[in-house]
């Protein structure tokens, strides 16, 4: 059985005073989707940034394939250099919850930004290779729209294409609907789903409880920066007795559903 | 370079700076309460009129923000006069000059801030049964007052800035002082960096204090 | 009557001449500020500390003082220190200092205000500091930037009436002198406030356009 695409080990990080993570470990294989759910502050997001080094952790390690993705290997503690950093980077997609579009290009140059200056793929193929991931999300027919032109569903959406047309190895959701109105969420989930069912490897941070429970193989309830419970969606159902946080987090989603 | 600094004319002059900076000083007071009068009643008139009152104020606002304030001095000194039957001294004509100045920029100010007031709040005073003109007074302005208060120091710092604009009809603030001492002493240097420093202090000065103001009034929200 | 139209009619051929200069210097302070204001103001954002501090400290020491204050003492202080310069060009460099602070502040505005997301979403594909600059920022921060800078131009041009103090022969200056040979001040100083404003109110409406075209960039 070979290593886990993703190994975190020991992660630690503060803000100033603030130990938002305390010893993290963390392991997602190939092909695995992993949510990571849990209370506000409770560091979720923090630990997905930590992923792609959006966020500089201060102890612990993050592997991707094996190689550090912060700091070199076997050098101790010294911090990669900018264009090693976008290399680690670009294997990793990121999809906020703020959509971050480039506001001044197409829903088609979005996608194909990374492409063309980070992949280095001519013109032609890079068109290609977004159409063909803007197609797959549904959107073949607003490639020339700009974001300002989309509504909130269909922008998150295109934001999915663009992580995903770089073909990471494991793809990065941090909260991507918690900002969409209630009726573009399942538009987004649907896609997320798709993804998955492909084999895709992703670790999603989410509040939509549902959606956790149906599509992950693992869940992760995080609170107080450190890993609560963990197991497959069955598995975490029945800690629910034993675990009281869990409990009361869950509680207040079922009694929202009613 | 061949220039001795010596600050010992200016400390014996500094009275006209001094002088002048109050000058100064009490010439953006004046000119900010005229200005703000105007532009807080043309403000007003202007969201609750229709076009042609509208465009008749924007013209008086559009013509005094994209002509120079210099020409609009020597328009109102030397040029009224010849066609009104009024006389005024340098400094009153410079008080009104200046007034209609900041009325026509406050008037913008005020615009925004009274469309920015939000809706809910006009809502829930209609719905208390207060009239228009009560809801003006008791919603509107309050809250208006609270939101305009930054463009209103950056509005106050810019006119005293602008008063040395009134040296050039030999009203005796701190920048006509400035060139008083220059012309009798010729110590250019130390006249220009003492007047400098004076202009940075007391502005920064003004902003802190105003800062300060602001502060005090977002707490009560 | 008739000799208003005179000397409204002798007064013209002397303010088209002034008002040559006063475009002329209103263009070379344009110019010359945006060429320095954008290099210090990339500076300000980017540089290393003592440049930031630098040009933090000269910008705020330059919007504190009225023009007119910086004009006079940009033309009697230079001598002292050695360098000579004609009134004509001290005051156009004591404008351009001016609009250049300006400037520094519309580029630090127009990176500023752009969401630190993008910054981020750029990292996120792999670019490298350079092309983030390159694709991503720099297109969202001239769009930002334009709107108001265009707008700032007529302080430029309003601001180009002071060098009539100096002696300089623009606009201002040019009506000045024909007052003192027609003494005729109300038509001369309408006609001027009339042309500077057809100037000034052309810029901010073309500002005024930008900003909707560009709206969607704030999005």
């Amino acid at each position: 059985m070979s290593a886990p695409l993703l190994q975190i080990a020991r992660l630690t990080k503060s803000f100033g005073t603030n130990q938002v993570l305390k010893s993290v470990d963390l392991d997602v294989a190939a092909g695995e989707v992993v949510t990571v759910i849990g209370p506000s502050g409770g560091g979720k997001t923090t630990l997905l940034r930590c992923v792609n080094f959006l966020e500089e952790y201060d102890g612990g390690s993050i592997k991707i394939d094996g190689r550090e993705v912060g700091f070199v290997d076997n050098a101790g503690g010294k911090r990669r250099g900018e264009v090693d950093l976008a290399a680690m980077r670009a294997e990793t997609g990121m999809v906020f919850q703020s959509f971050n579009l480039f506001p001044h290009l197409t829903a088609e140059q979005n996608v194909m930004l990374g492409l063309r200056q980070v992949r280095k793929k001519p013109l032609k193929e890079a068109q290609d290779i977004a159409r063909h991931w803007l197609d797959r999300v549904g959107l073949s027919d607003k490639t020339k729209s700009l974001p300002s032109e989309l509504s909130g569903g269909q922008q998150q959406r295109v934001g999915i294409a663009r992580a995903v047309a770089m073909d990471p190895k494991i793809l990065l959701l941090d909260e991507i609907t918690s900002a969409l109105d209630p009726e573009l969420v399942n538009e987004v989930l649907d896609v997320v789903r798709q993804l998955a069912s492909d084999g895709m490897t992703m670790l999603i941070v989410t509040h939509e409880i549902a959606f956790a429970r149906d599509a992950s193989h693992r869940i992760i309830f995080m609170a107080d920066g450190s890993v609560s419970a963990h197991g497959s969606p069955d598995e975490l159902m029945e800690q629910v007795a034993t675990n009281e946080r869990l409990r009361n987090f869950l509680a207040r989603f079922s009694a929202s559903a009613h | 370079m061949g220039y001795q600094l010596s600050f010992n004319q200016i400390w014996r002059n500094f009275d006209k700076l001094i002088d002048g900076v109050i000058l100064s000083l009490e010439l953006a007071v004046v000119a900010i309460l005229i200005g703000a009068l105007i532009g807080l009643v043309l403000a007003v008139i202007y969201v609750s009129s229709r076009w042609v009152v509208r465009a008749l104020i924007s013209t008086y606002v559009e013509f005094i923000r994209n002509v120079p304030l210099l020409l609009l001095v020597y328009l109102v000194f030397y040029g009224l006069p010849t066609v009104l039957p009024i006389a005024y001294d340098a400094v009153t004509s410079f008080i009104a000059t200046l007034a209609l100045y900041a009325g026509a920029y406050l008037v913008e100010v005020f615009r925004s801030g009274l469309d920015a007031v939000p809706k809910g709040l006009l809502d829930a005073g209609k719905a208390m049964g207060l009239t228009p003109w009560q809801r003006l007074v008791h919603v509107r302005l309050p809250t208006m007052t609270r939101i305009t208060l930054p463009a209103l120091s950056n509005t106050f710092i810019s006119l005293f800035k602008d008063t040395s604009i009134a040296s050039v009809i030999a009203v005796p603030e701190l920048a006509w002082g400035a060139q008083w001492i220059n012309n009798r002493t010729f110590r250019i240097v130390e006249v220009y960096a003492v007047t400098t420093l004076i202009y940075l202090v007391v502005g920064y000065a003004i902003l802190f204090g105003l800062r300060a103001l602001e502060r005090h009034f977002r707490v009560e929200r | 009557m008739q000799q208003l139209i005179d000397a409204i009619v002798y007064a013209i051929p002397y303010l088209m001449g002034g008002f040559g200069t006063t475009l002329l210097v209103s263009l070379i302070v344009v110019v010359l500020s945006l060429i320095a204001g954008v290099l210090m103001g990339v500076g300000l954002i980017y540089g290393p500390w003592p440049l930031r501090w630098a040009v933090r400290l000269l910008t705020d020491c330059i919007r504190g003082i009225p023009i007119l204050v910086l004009i006079f003492a940009v033309y009697y202080g230079l001598p002292p220190l050695g360098l000579n310069l004609s009134s004509f060009w001290a005051a156009v460099l004591a404008l351009t200092l001016f609009k250049t602070a300006q400037v520094v502040e519309y580029v630090r505005g127009a990176v500023s205000s752009i969401p630190r997301g993008q910054m981020e979403a750029a990292k996120s594909i792999g670019l490298i500091f350079s092309q983030r600059l390159r694709y991503v920022i720099f297109p969202q921060a001239i769009r930002r930037f334009l709107p108001p800078w265009l707008n700032g131009v007529t302080d430029a041009v309003k601001g180009s009436a002071l060098v009539s103090l100096l002696g300089v022969i623009d606009l201002m200056q040019a009506i000045n002198q024909v007052i003192g040979r027609t003494y005729e001040p109300m038509p001369l100083y309408l006609l001027g406030a009339l042309i500077y404003f057809a100037i000034n109110y052309t810029l901010s409406s073309m500002s005024k356009v930008l900003e909707k075209r560009y709206a969607f960039i704030k999005e």
